[in-house]
């Protein structure tokens, strides 16, 4: 007599996810629980309007770049595999993985891969450069119709002054890494539950 | 070939004929006399209490059995934490490119688990009680478990369920012809009079077929005539609650079918309020019919439900405006269900109601609380909208549940535009310098929102 929504997770799915983000046993099934609700279609696979039905993520003026991050180039769907690999950037750092052998590869959540994750949400045609239209693009989408355009023009103009340092007038993810702050990176969600 | 069957036959019929009659007298008598005098003999509750002793039983061996493995019990997310908030205060006024981490975090966190999604789909349990039903990712479920599992499905579909339907069949009838027959009494007192005791015999007949368990409290605060009542929603099963421990004046649309039956029915007996779908949309219509019964005091109290729809019983979510304008006394009442003796949510967009009713009556029992809040009324400079908000917040706290201001429609619809840009504009603000922390937008969902237009009562 199996159990609803786990009766799609396989054993060796878990451990392959648990191997591939880091997430433990029991955060992947909550977490699977979460994407079978998500997902009212019932396809295995969630799609744009899937998130947009989550009400405080459709107000988040930044909605939409954020759940197009979980969407790879050019799809439409996203399984439980891909979900949970965009979600692993989030999950806390934990001390014991400080000390893990560094041939394993960086994990999802390093601070590299964090801010990567970031410039993507600048990066509106990721072509690995932001650009002064992409970034007023986003800074329009963050304030809506309260700023005009000419203090838009100016903030955007700043802030590729103070990080461009090549010249190109657009910002790359190395320019991008310098400029970010060291301490306030904090966008480890808090996935940790009774786990 | 047929004289062989036919001694048979007869010892058939006698056998059937017998079980029958014992059947329908122990119905009668434990079921029926007690429903119409309002008496219990205690039984259900009894039967209650050997439910959670043995619910308790089955979470211990699955517990241990989870520890032999050495996994942890599944355990679902629970109502009480608090999510961190990143705050970029002390920084100075102007745009930092690392503020997309703050929207990008809330963003994530609402993907991860949100207030409102899951309002709409059934409360996931600590522990399993024994239904399929609700088994969601509970493992180390031992034979013994199983076994029991299996002895509670023959018990429930085999005993339980007939008896409920039976009952169920004669609440309802019962209902029908005697507000009938009541109905061709001359309006007066003692048409008053028979039209409760009716009304209260057959939804007690109706409550005994579901198995209900209710425990009133406060009944000093009932509803009196020439009030409303306003409580949360969680499904049609409500009004049976409700209406078996007083009588009140309903509310609804004009169905057909069955529903259309039953809704004439009554309305023969005393004054209930049924609308034709046209007249719904007019809200001043609807008002308008809503203050007249108010203001006859012969009438009975209205019974309304304000959040419009049904809410898995965790929170309590906005109360439309319409019944809290009309300016009579409100009496808040809670009702808060016990989901391990069965879930009493209506999911309606994934069960229909024939569905649903199947599932009510093949479940353990369903256990409720229900509170009578002291009466309100709309106080000086308080608004409809302000009002509903402060009787909604007596109910959650009474009930124990979530207050949310999110609006139960976004079960089917989407959000309007304007929190969005109620968002923008507090992020706006920052990077111009009139505020200093992003502590504003992040306040939860407690935010004070602009007045959406609300259109429906």
């Amino acid at each position: 007599m199996g159990s609803r929504a786990s009766s799609l997770l396989r054993e060796e799915d878990i451990e392959e996810i648990k191997k591939q983000t880091g997430f433990s046993h029991s955060q992947i099934t909550r977490l699977y629980s979460r994407f079978h609700s998500l997902d009212k279609g019932e396809n295995g696979a969630l799609s744009r309007e899937d998130f947009q039905r989550i009400p405080e993520l459709a107000i988040n003026p930044l909605g939409d770049r954020i759940i197009n991050a979980f969407f790879p180039e050019g799809e439409d769907q996203v399984n439980f595999r891909g979900f949970m690999r965009t979600l692993a950037h989030f999950r806390p750092v934990e001390d014991n993985e400080k000390n893990k052998d560094p041939t394993s590869g960086e994990p999802l959540n390093s601070r590299t891969n964090k801010l990567f994750f970031a410039f993507q949400l600048y990066d509106l045609d990721r072509d690995d450069k932001i650009s002064r239209d992409e970034l007023l693009q986003v800074l329009r989408m963050m304030v809506g119709v309260n700023i005009s355009d000419e203090q838009l023009g100016s903030i955007a103009d700043r802030t590729i002054q103070e990080a461009d340092t090549n010249g190109d007038m657009c910002i790359s993810f190395s320019e991008f890494t310098k400029v970010m702050p060291g301490k306030a990176i904090d966008i480890t969600a808090d996935l940790q539950n009774g786990a | 070939m047929e004289s062989y069957l036919f001694p048979f036959d007869s010892l058939i019929c006698m056998l059937l004929g017998i079980s029958f009659t014992v059947w329908f007298t122990l119905l009668l008598v434990f079921i029926i006399v007690p429903a119409i005098f309002g008496v219990s003999f205690g039984i259900r509750r009894l039967y209650m209490k050997s439910l959670i002793k043995l619910f308790e039983w089955a979470t211990l061996r699955m517990e241990r059995g989870a520890k032999e493995k050495n996994q942890h019990l599944y355990k679902p997310y629970s109502n009480g934490e608090t999510l961190k908030r990143s705050l970029r205060g002390g920084a100075e006024p102007e745009f930092d490119m690392s503020d997309i981490f703050y929207f990008c975090r809330r963003g994530v966190e609402s993907i991860v688990d949100d207030e409102v999604t899951k309002r709409f789909t059934a409360e996931e349990l600590e522990s399993w009680n024994l239904l399929t039903r609700s088994n969601y990712n509970f493992h180390h479920i031992s034979t013994r478990l199983t076994a029991l599992w299996g002895v509670g499905v023959l018990i429930r579909y085999g005993f339980l369920l007939p008896l409920r339907v039976t009952l169920a069949f004669t609440g309802v009838g019962l209902l029908v012809v005697l507000t009938s027959v009541v109905g061709l009494f001359p309006n007066g007192r003692m048409k008053n009079y028979l039209s409760d005791k009716v009304h209260l015999m057959c939804y007690r007949i109706c409550v005994r077929s579901l198995t209900a368990i209710i425990t009133y409290h406060d009944s000093e605060n009932k509803p009196k005539n020439g009030g409303i009542c306003v409580a949360n929603h969680t499904s049609p099963i409500d009004v049976i609650i409700l209406a078996s421990d007083g009588c009140y004046a309903m509310v609804g649309q004009v169905h057909g079918g069955l529903m259309g039956v039953i809704q004439r029915a009554m309305v023969k007996a005393c004054p209930h309020i049924w609308f034709e779908r046209s007249e719904v949309k007019d809200r001043h219509l609807v008002a308008k019919r809503l203050s007249d019964h108010v203001a006859d005091t012969s009438k009975l109290p209205i019974l309304i439900f304000p959040e419009g729809t049904c809410i898995n019983n965790t929170s309590v979510m906005m109360f439309k405006k319409g019944s809290f304008e009309i300016g009579s006394t409100v009496y808040p009442v809670a009702i808060k269900y016990d989901p391990r003796f069965g879930e009493a949510f209506w999911n309606s967009s994934k069960f229909g109601m024939v569905n649903y009713l199947l599932h009510m009556m093949s479940s353990w029992a369903i256990v409720c609380s229900v509170w009578y809040l002291p009466p309100m009324s709309r106080m000086e400079g308080e608004d409809a909208v302000q009002f509903a908000n402060r009787v909604k917040a007596a109910i959650a706290r009474k009930g124990g549940l979530a207050d949310l201001l999110w609006d139960g429609g976004l079960k089917r619809g989407k959000v309007k535009e304007v929190f969005k840009e109620e968002q923008q504009k507090l992020y706006s603000k920052v990077l111009v310098g009139s505020t200093w922390t992003l502590s504003g937008c992040s306040a939860a969902l407690n935010w004070p929102l602009p007045e959406p237009a609300q259109t429906e009562l």
